[in-house]
């Protein structure tokens, strides 16, 4: 019998067992960003410990820095912000790890430009501290978030304890509509199996839907596999892999590449190879996804009304009549009109190129709402580049929306980007959980950036299938 | 085998044994309380984690307290409890470490649930925090009793897995993390690093590490 990615992959990490039964885990790639790393480094210095493999763990700072151009002006305003990043930099520095600030060029959230330098690659392990790491399972690898303790142990021995997981086959069949995206996909898939349904599982996408992804939408895909429990979620490498990957600043080159190219092919998941669970998803009948509670599972499609209290089991009543009472929203109502205060694109799931260019090619010679105050942030210093040289900052701009520096920005707001009182925000980020944004109070409905860029038009939720007319774009 | 302990991971070498958590329990009611919920992210801006405690739960705190309603961790009978009682997928959301370190430094020494994210649940571990798994029926008695009778004396038992105080009840803790508790080995750390011969070994195996 055959064997899964997850599985071939782990075994070649696997150093051997720990005492606990636990195995000891090489980790191939280690990134870090300045929110979850300083106390770790601070844990080496104290017990007189080394980074082990330093060649192996690449830094950049996101979380906090501001996207304002004028902001970004060291020392940051904001001074426990700056005091982070001096952190990162000189604990960088001193343990010899590349760090990629805002000097290289390469500065940007952490899951952009892992993928986007090619130092994301299949068959590899890839830890953060930080949970959307499961991005990185877009090219095959085992990628997952940990907390600070983690974070010193691969800094000290570049392993970490870790159990092995059982395998759920995620199954999407079928063909998207013109209108559907990545993100429904991943918003419908937490929907059906609920936000806690994949704790113990590392998910493999597949099928006809997860084949016609770019890897650009793979990313979106599995970065929001944690939303829905699951530490991993990985899509098994295949051409569009390789391709993505060729000529990338950190990817092999020459004789180096046929032989990357003959590992990347040995790790794909096995055509007779079993796994702990399957589930099936009809593509074809998706439909834009839009949350409307306080958990990524709390969703529904566009055309549809916000279910009933009793519609769900009783255990889970408290939570949907708290949501409903947090989001000021009511069962039977729907979602397309609810009015919105802010919007905005961006984040590790939805900050990419791709993404960009699909709203700038939207919102062309439409206006956002004057009700409205949207932002556009790119994943990265490259992301800004290569929209600004396709012309997309002009059209952004022209339509009414702020074009910001590159960072995570109003995804989880420990920078200036946060919403006020209970202001609420059309968001393409992974979170709708109570305060995520900013405001204690503040509301999110996530959604993908073509729903997100009608919802900034409209000044409300709206179906961006009608708003733009894709059906004409489809004839 | 009965020592308990403050859980704060000492810098170095030496892990207390954790056998038994004995105190006051506080229960915190719902399901998927995430750790934004736990710990804000504005308290994340910080290169250590002291003073994380007092902010545990903050805005939930503030936003009952504007509804004249009162969170458990603002109610003074609650005050000084080890035990923290909660329900299903506690901790779920960012890995954020900040979150279990904040419980700790509020004064948390181990909880039991319905069910919760397995990020936090490996971040306790690292901290010396068991964290139990019981039935909703158990956890719905368990935080009944604790409301009822907040000055009652619990002890959460990592061998036996049973919680004891006005009501007893199973909580159950995986094989591979109770060993670590019961043999203070729960911070991986020191094991890792017995091994570092085997890990350049290993390293060197893969292609990609090795330079192709």
């Amino acid at each position: 019998m055959g064997k899964n990615l997850y599985h071939k992959v782990f075994d070649k990490h696997s150093v051997g067992k720990l005492s606990s039964g636990q195995y000891q885990l090489f980790i191939g790639l280690h990134l870090i960003h300045e929110v979850t790393s300083p106390q770790a480094f601070s844990l080496l210095k104290q017990r007189g410990l080394k980074v082990r493999y330093p060649q192996r763990t690449f830094a950049t700072v996101d979380h906090i820095i501001p996207t304002e151009t004028r902001e970004r002006q060291r020392p940051l305003k904001d001074g426990l912000a700056e005091e982070m990043l001096v952190a990162i930099e000189d604990n960088t520095k001193s343990n010899g790890i590349t760090f990629f600030g805002e000097g290289s060029g390469n500065q940007g959230v952490v899951h952009i430009i892992g993928p986007e330098m090619g130092l994301t690659q299949p068959g590899q392990t890839i830890a953060c501290g930080d949970s959307h790491t499961s991005t990185h399972g877009a090219f095959g690898s085992l990628a997952f978030g940990i907390g600070t303790s983690q974070v010193a142990d691969i800094l000290a021995t570049q392993t970490m304890s870790m159990s092995k997981l059982k395998v759920r086959k995620i199954n999407v069949t079928g063909k998207l509509r013109t209108g559907v995206y990545a993100k429904d996909v991943i918003l419908a898939i937490i929907n059906k199996l609920g936000v806690n349904g994949g704790v113990g599982y590392a998910y493999e996408y597949s099928g006809p839907v997860i084949a016609a992804f770019s890897m650009e939408e793979r990313m979106t895909l599995c970065n929001m596999s944690i939303e829905g429990g699951a530490r991993i979620g990985y899509v098994n490498p295949d051409e569009k892999t390789f391709s993505y990957l060729k000529g990338r600043k950190y990817s092999p080159t020459g004789a180096e590449w046929d032989k990357a190219l003959a590992y990347w092919k040995s790790i794909a998941t096995d055509a007779d190879a079993e796994f702990d669970d399957v589930v099936e998803l009809d593509g074809s009948a998706l439909e834009p996804f839009v949350t409307w509670g306080i958990t990524p599972a709390q969703s529904l499609q566009v055309t549809q009304a916000i279910p009933s209290v009793a519609s769900f089991p009783s255990d889970e009543r408290p939570l949907i009549r708290e949501a409903l009472e947090y989001m000021s929203l009511e069962e039977g109502q729907s979602i397309a009109g609810v009015p919105v205060d802010v919007v905005f694109i961006g984040s590790c799931t939805n900050g990419r190129l791709s993404d960009l260019e699909e709203v700038a090619r939207l919102v062309a010679g439409h206006h956002v709402s004057p009700k409205v105050k949207a932002l556009i942030v790119p994943g990265s210093m490259e992301v800004q580049r290569q929209a600004e040289a396709k012309g997309l900052k002009e059209i952004f701009l022209a339509a009414g929306f702020q074009w910001r520096e590159p960072g995570c920005s109003m995804c989880l707001a420990m920078n200036p980007d946060k919403l006020q009182g209970r202001q609420i925000c059309a968001s393409t980020s992974n979170r709708n959980f109570k305060g995520r944004q900013g405001s204690s109070s503040g509301r999110t409905l996530l959604m993908s950036p073509a729903m997100a860029a009608a919802a900034a038009i409209e000044g409300k939720v709206a179906d961006a299938r009608t708003v733009f007319a894709y059906a004409k774009e489809a004839a | 085998m009965t020592a308990t302990t403050t859980a704060q991971p000492a810098a170095g070498a030496a892990q207390a044994i954790i056998a038994k958590v004995q105190g006051r329990a506080i229960p915190v009611r719902g399901n998927d309380i995430d750790t934004d919920r736990i710990i804000p992210a504005r308290f994340l801006r910080c290169v250590v984690f002291d003073g994380l405690g007092e902010h545990s739960f903050e805005d939930d705190r503030l936003g009952l307290k504007a509804k004249g309603q009162t969170h458990a961790f603002d109610d003074a009978r609650f005050q000084g409890a080890k035990v923290l009682f909660v329900n299903k997928n506690f901790g779920c959301g960012s890995s954020r470490e900040h979150a279990p370190q904040a419980l700790m430094r509020w004064g948390i020494q181990a909880i039991v649930g319905e069910s919760f994210a397995e990020i936090f649940f490996g971040n306790c571990v690292s901290l010396g925090i068991p964290c139990f798994v019981a039935g909703e029926e158990s956890l719905a008695r368990l935080m009944d009793a604790a409301e009822k009778n907040p000055i009652a004396e619990w002890s959460v038992d990592v061998e036996a897995g049973m919680v004891k105080g006005p009501v007893e009840e199973a909580a159950t803790l995986p094989a591979g993390p109770k060993s670590q508790f019961l043999s203070g080995r729960w911070n991986s750390l020191n094991e890792l690093l017995t091994n570092l011969p085997v890990v350049d070994k290993v390293a060197s195996g893969l292609p990609y590490v090795s330079g192709w």
